[in-house]
């Protein structure tokens, strides 16, 4: 079928690009290359603008045994045991069917997890809205969650925790990423087609129309049929299909009857073919006419680029092949052979007898280019530095305390968390509501913890120190419960980067995260950008969400933050800057204000804030522990207190900062007064200020100068996000 | 010898390996069934557990019952058999017409996570052997269709003939009746929508589990030590 | 007046029907051969006060594209009696 003229435009790509294209192919390209192209060339699938920038980042330790590159990083938490860590973001899906958007999130990311013979069991949902009093957002807030837990609880994957943000930003970009663990039960796997003569099969769900973009598209295509039945579809998640995948794929690993596996995702199946054969520098012949298809009448350029769920594709040795159908037959799942490994080093696609494309597999997979937008600090900047920080006491202390613990940004969600099922699998020692999740791996020896964090509002106000400090965070966060922290994946929400302000913001935050990372020695194993998350020119918040893991050495040494102890001492931990209150809730929530410099990172004294709570558990020394970010101690203490169901009196300043301060680097613990001395000891030793100040017990929560009933608190605590959203109309 | 569990695996099961755990640390043999296997391993228990058998799809169990295993677990149960279902467990063995009632959404309309208590209403069955009358026991439910319902006459009946086994202390759901855990008239298949298998170690948050199905493997203790 | 309304609502064509698939798969185990294309839908039923049946009509369909159905993924068919 011959293209005309201008038709790449249409599919998204640039005049440049597809000069690109010819050059390499040394001809025009078909329709269905182009196809191709555009999905490989996208920026979801190949990172042109962000490439140059993720160079950055520190990607090796002794262990990490695989970093980017593959379906998801794999970190040796423990000798001889892994595990797969990943974070994956479906912003725009979301918005359009937030509940199948989200619940695709979740397939995606757990096929991603089980490409490397990890089996899936945790997730975690950092999800932003804008704010929910405007029911199109409660609309969103509940389809979102809905989705998330239908497919996640189907699946029985736990999902143990995450974070629910409201931020005017994301009212027409609301994000939603998943991040997923896994277990590699062994052998690990990696997306290769190695081996000449190999075979290539499709498992999985039928194939379909479901995610091809638009209908310029369709447009292009020249066909005469009516437009109704090529109308672009909403990709629909079926999670029952996808457990069934996840038992037949570790199956079919566990028993060594494939050499390579990957998943589909974005791209189709136009992406794991490419890729698995560029990673092993051979070629694929592929036959579309052998893929199961749910529609009549597909074209070749469908089947390549279509978006249908459940599916994944494995590499085979001829003599495995029958043995390979047998196990997806079992589970019930299709399969189908469709296609060999070749030593040609193309990919060759040929339906009804014709090839339709052939194309050298690295040019679709690795050669899309590799942009070095401008980028210029915004002009804004400087007037948002220079606003109102928002510091100003409060007319009522008590009062202040109340209406930010009932903010929607530090209030309860138990309205979302209960919907998830977050115990399956038996392993979830801390869950929803903790400073991190605590894992029992399925070994039932090791425990890991895992924490998503992403302060979106620090990085609008700077990008760098916002990145740095939403690393600190998600280390921290792991720390606390009593865990060395290891590594990161990341997912990088943004706006539009061709605009220098918004690649300005990208090109800071990647770099404060590689700072960050470097000095605490947590690399990156993988992760996901999300560009173009702005809608009528008004972007999103810069907001990179960092996805921290860490080990226990021994389960027991974790700490959970609730009090337990009536009569224990209260310490808290790190030095407290009165004037961090940039960006703030406190500052947003009372007067309205987001402006001047976010809180000051110093790493050297987060380091060793972090060692200190590690020797702390290690040494059973503490009955509670709990890090401070949001709402600062004031918060932190009620949340402790509420967990526990117990309250605390404190001696504290009046001084209004002292409790609402972001200062990072913190943390407030709880330990019987028998182990004061040896905490001290510790702490002097890292260099951590320490501070007593207060006991644990009683029904009251005493700040000093202010005084709450636990019951009062509680109240405020677990209606006002309830309060706030519509109830389902499901 | 260890009492023998078979535990039934339907595609879209999710909680076998949970059951396997929980039977394995009180000491039984538990062994995963497929669904599509038409005779069962010798069993002393038969399980069926929680999750989503063939998605839910229709009704939620109404594509399980009619799997090829059904009619084995039919027998064992028929024959005195030991046999609870979990959840979505419970969901077939009602669509299978082997407990009472049926299952309709959440009242909330929302899936539910979250410990509840539950109250023992019949301390005398196989299943609450080990349990005191009105005993509280911590059990996590897990659901999003767990509204039981049943008709008054039914009802009635089921209350004046001990078969209503555990009720919510705060119903999370609208059972009628605050239903929580059912038993056939003879008293040998239990259904409950909560998840004992997730209360059987301290360190997840209760270990009262273990009341409950150790009770079974009592009752498969005392069937063994009578004459046939 | 009163008029009854009867809202039939379907996946739109072309969106997969996870329910509908499962159904059809297991309709050989029950014995019934030959079955295909299942689609599984939901039909909704009111009553509406409206001055007259074209009125009526207007109201409900605007139900449907307001609440009843989800525009992006289904589609829907109005019968007033």
């Amino acid at each position: 079928m011959t293209v005309a003229q201008g038709v790449h435009r249409d599919l998204g790509l640039t005049d440049d690009e597809y000069e690109s294209i010819r050059e390499r192919l040394g001809r025009d390209p078909s329709f269905t290359e182009l196809a191709m192209f555009s999905v490989m060339w996208s920026e979801h699938c190949s990172y042109k603008s962000s490439r140059v920038h993720l160079r950055k980042m520190p990607t090796e330790a002794p262990h990490v045994v695989l970093g980017p590159g593959e379906g998801a990083g794999i970190v040796e938490v423990a000798p001889g045991t892994l595990v797969a860590w990943k974070i994956e973001s479906h912003n725009h899906p979301s918005f359009v069917e937030p509940f199948n958007g989200a619940a695709t999130g979740v397939g995606g990311i757990v096929r991603d997890i089980l490409s490397m013979g990890a089996r899936p069991i945790a997730l975690m949902d950092p999800l932003r809205f804008g704010p929910p009093t405007d029911p199109r957002n409660a609309y969103l807030v509940d389809g979102v969650v809905h989705g998330i837990s239908s497919y996640g609880n189907s699946i029985g994957v736990p999902t143990v925790g995450g974070e629910t943000i409201f931020e005017d930003c994301y009212a027409e970009n609301p994000l939603v990423n998943v991040a997923c663990l896994g277990f590699v039960e062994g052998p690990l796997m990696v997306g290769r087609a190695e081996g000449v003569g190999n075979k290539v099969i499709l498992i999985g769900s039928s194939t379909g129309r479901d995610g091809i973009g638009g209908a310029s598209v369709l447009a292009s295509a020249e066909f005469d049929e009516t437009a109704g039945e090529k109308r672009p579809s909403v990709q629909v998640g079926d999670p029952f299909t996808e457990k069934l995948l996840i038992e037949a794929t570790l199956e079919l690993i566990r028993t060594g009857l494939v050499v390579g596996v990957q998943d589909l995702g974005a791209g189709g199946i136009s992406c794991p073919t490419a890729e698995m054969a560029s990673k092993a520098g051979t070629g694929m012949r592929v036959d579309i006419d052998r893929v199961h298809r749910r529609e009549p009448g597909m074209e070749p350029f469908e089947v390549m680029i279509s978006e249908s769920q459940e599916r994944m594709m494995v590499v085979a040795t001829p003599e495995n092949v029958e043995r390979v159908l047998d196990v997806a037959a079992k589970w019930h799942l299709d399969a189908n052979l469709v296609g060999d490994v070749t030593s040609t080093r193309n990919l060759e696609v040929s339906s009804e007898g014709k090839v339709v494309a052939d194309v050298p597999a690295d040019a679709l997979a690795e050669e899309a280019p590799a942009y070095e937008r401008p980028y210029r600090e915004p002009s804004w900047i400087a007037e948002v530095r220079d606003a109102p920080i928002g510091d100003d006491p409060p007319k009522d202390l008590e009062d202040a305390i109340l209406t930010v613990l009932g903010s929607p940004n530090v209030a309860g969600k138990r309205w979302i968390w209960e919907q998830y099922d977050h115990m399956i699998f038996l392993g979830t020692l801390e869950g929803p509501g903790g400073d991190a999740a605590v894992i029992r791996l399925p070994d039932r020896e090791h425990a890991v913890a895992i924490s998503v964090d992403g302060p979106a509002r620090y990085c609008y106000l700077d990008p760098y120190e916002g990145a740095r400090l939403a690393v600190a965070e998600a280390a921290r966060n792991v720390a606390t419960v009593g865990a060395r922290p290891l590594a990161i994946t990341n997912c990088l929400n943004f706006g539009n980067p061709e605009k220098p302000g918004v690649m300005w913001q990208f090109a800071e935050a990647t770099r404060g995260i590689a700072d960050a990372c470097t000095a605490l020695g947590a690399p990156v194993t993988g992760g996901n950008v999300s560009f173009y998350n702005e809608t009528s020119g008004r972007a999103i918040y810069p907001t990179p969400v960092i996805g921290m893991l860490g080990a226990l050495d021994d389960l027991d040494d974790r700490v959970g933050m609730a009090f337990s102890g009536d009569g224990d001492s209260l310490v808290l931990l790190g030095a407290t800057d009165p004037g961090d209150m940039g960006g703030s809730e406190f500052a947003k929530v009372i007067h309205g204000c987001v402006g001047g410099r976010p809180p000051r990172l110093d790493l050297t004294a987060e380091k060793a804030l972090h060692s200190l709570l590690h020797r702390a558990a290690t040494a059973r020394l503490l009955s509670s522990a709990h890090d401070l970010s949001k709402g600062g101690l004031a918060i932190a203490l009620i949340e402790s207190s509420l967990r526990g169901n117990r309250g605390f009196s404190a001696e504290l300043d009046d001084d209004h900062r002292i409790l609402f301060s972001e200062s990072p680097s913190r943390a407030v613990v709880s330990c019987p007064p028998a182990s004061l001395r040896e905490l001290r000891h510790f702490a002097d030793e890292l260099n951590v200020p320490f501070a007593e100040i207060g006991t644990v017990g009683g029904a009251t929560l005493a700040f000093g100068p202010v005084e709450i009933a636990l019951d009062d608190a509680r109240r405020v605590f677990e209606t006002g996000l309830a309060g706030l959203l519509s109830t389902s109309m499901s | 010898m260890s009492a023998q569990v078979s535990v039934i695996v339907f595609p879209g099961s999710n909680c076998e390996f949970d059951c396997e755990r929980a039977f394995s640390l009180l000491g039984a043999e538990p062994h995963l069934v497929w669904h599509s296997e038409t005779t069962l391993p010798h069993s002393d228990i038969v399980v069926l557990p929680g999750g989503f058998a063939h998605g839910d799809y229709l009704r939620t169990g109404a594509l399980a019952r009619f799997s090829p295993i059904m009619a084995a677990v039919s027998d064992h149960a028929r024959r005195g058999g030991p046999t609870i279902g979990i959840c979505n467990g419970f969901q077939i063995l009602c669509e299978a017409g082997l407990l009472p009632g049926a299952m309709r959404k959440n009242t909330g309309l929302k899936f539910i996570c979250k410990w509840v208590d539950l109250e023992v209403a019949n301390a005398q069955t196989a299943f609450t052997s080990r349990t005191q009358p009105g005993q509280r026991l911590r059990v996590p439910i897990n659901h999003f269709e767990g509204n039981w319902y049943c008709e008054d006459e039914e009802l009635q009946r089921l209350r004046d003939g001990g078969q209503i086994v555990l009720r919510y202390a705060d119903n999370p759901n609208g059972s009628r009746d605050d239903v929580a855990c059912v038993s056939n008239a003879e008293g040998n298949v239990f259904g409950l929508m909560p998840h004992p298998e997730r209360a059987c170690e301290a360190m997840l948050g209760s270990e009262d589990g273990r009341l409950l199905l150790g009770s079974l493997l009592d009752a498969v203790e005392a069937r063994r030590t009578v004459p046939a | 007046m009163s008029y009854s309304a009867t809202v039939d609502v379907m996946l739109k064509p072309g969106i997969a029907d996870p329910q509908g698939q499962t159904i059809e798969r297991a309709m050989p185990a029950l014995g019934f051969e030959g079955v295909s294309g299942v689609r599984v839908g939901k039909r909704i039923t009111l009553t509406v006060e409206a001055a007259d049946a074209e009125a009526a009509r207007s109201k409900v369909e605007e139900m449907c594209e307001r609440l009843l159905a989800n525009p992006v993924i289904e589609s829907y068919e109005v019968e007033v009696t």
